[in-house]
């Protein structure tokens, strides 16, 4: 394509090309303390192109391709490029990730031991691993963990992380000197802008952790918590991973593993004050 | 008369985990998540090919139930033979 760029997130690399040079240009400087894809192959190729040729510069549109695809996809403004690369990106993770089990999870490491967090939309994973990457965790992913079923270990996919509407401002105060994309308006799920993962966090990507606490975080109600048992977890965790049934046996044998070897609690919040107390008390008492 | 039989051991692998069991179909690649009576019907009907009332009969001896009951246990083996964990032969 016309403007193209390569990069890898955690052990997965990928290849961007786009009819437009604004979007590459923009993960160029967001992405630029990440390596390149190991032996500079890539694992996926991301397409960002103008369905009809004058919408490259008429009411520019972005419609989203790859290696793999879904027929549906909505085109995005321009001014939205970064968004359409990042969702490209995820897509092909979610479509075509072989290698690992996909956990819709956040996770951050400590001590060698990672943390799991999961939920709905909006429960606030990305923004308590961001909270938790300013308090000396290192970041090892927003949306994704990668649960590798020949060892049991969850290796990060530190992306860019995504924050929408009232986390934007939370994590502006709280990341002082952090490194910001553009504020991106009237997206499909509101405003998002994307906050680059720490210094740490880009550097250790490569190390897997052991997980050693799940969390099942609800933000907007009173301060509460459960023990999640093997089963729930098992089952939220399977609803939410796009390739647990594609893994077949060993997507079983690692998911087995990880809900009866790690202990799981439900913690519903109202401000990330209490949310962060409540993580930190449940990592001394469980981890 | 109908026989039932679990489907061959080497093709289920079960993971009791709490008040459920993980039943991973390896035939069909799916994943059944179960509650009693399941693993136990699987577990008695593992030896051999029983009847209706053979089996009910397993299950009360092996498992003390309090209130057998034989058309709530038909209705599960059809199930399960539906869903390929049990034979009818």
């Amino acid at each position: 394509m016309r403007h193209s760029t390569m990069l890898r997130i955690g052990p997965v690399g990928f290849r961007v090309g786009s009819d437009w040079r604004a979007p590459v240009a923009l993960l160029d400087e967001l992405y630029r303390d990440y390596p390149q894809p190991q032996d500079g192959i890539p694992d996926f190729n991301v397409r960002l192109f103008a369905a009809r040729f004058w919408r490259r510069w008429l009411r520019p549109s972005v419609q989203i391709g790859g290696d793999f695809v879904i027929p549906d996809a909505a085109p995005l403004p321009l001014a939205q490029g970064l968004l359409a690369a990042e969702m490209a990106m995820n897509l092909q993770m979610a479509l075509g990730q072989r290698r690992y089990l996909l956990l819709h999870a956040s996770a951050v490491e400590r001590d060698g031991k990672a943390l799991l967090m999961t939920g709905e939309s909006g429960a606030g994973k990305s923004t308590l691993a961001a909270l938790l990457m300013t308090r000396g965790w290192r970041l090892m992913g927003d949306e994704f963990a990668l649960l590798d079923p020949a060892t049991g270990m969850i290796h990060g996919f530190p992306r860019l992380i995504s924050l929408k509407n009232e986390a934007i401002g939370v994590m502006e105060h709280e990341a002082k000197g952090g490194r910001w994309g553009p504020l991106l308006e009237g997206t499909p799920k509101g405003t998002i802008r994307h906050l680059v993962p720490d210094a740490r966090s880009i550097a250790a990507m490569e190390l897997p952790a052991a997980p050693a606490l799940m969390l099942f975080p609800s933000f907007g109600f009173e301060a509460a918590e459960r023990e999640v048992f093997p089963s729930e977890c098992f089952v939220r965790l399977t609803q939410a991973s796009t390739n647990y049934v594609t893994l077949g046996e060993s997507g079983f044998d690692a998911l087995t593993g990880l809900v009866r070897g790690v202990p799981a609690r439900a913690i519903d919040y109202p401000d990330t004050k209490t949310a962060i107390a409540t993580v930190e008390r449940l990592w001394s008492e469980l981890a | 008369m109908t026989r039932y039989r679990a489907a061959p051991a080497a093709t289920l692998r079960i993971v009791p985990l709490d008040v459920l069991t993980l039943v991973y179909h390896r035939a069909s690649g799916i994943t059944h998540v179960v509650d009693s009576p399941v693993p136990e019907l699987l577990e008695v009907l593992g030896e051999k090919p029983l009847t209706l009332d053979e089996t009910l009969a397993a299950l009360a001896a092996a498992h003390d139930l309090i209130d057998p009951d034989r058309e709530a246990l038909a209705a599960r083996l059809d199930e399960l033979v539906a869903a390929g964990l049990v034979e009818a032969v």
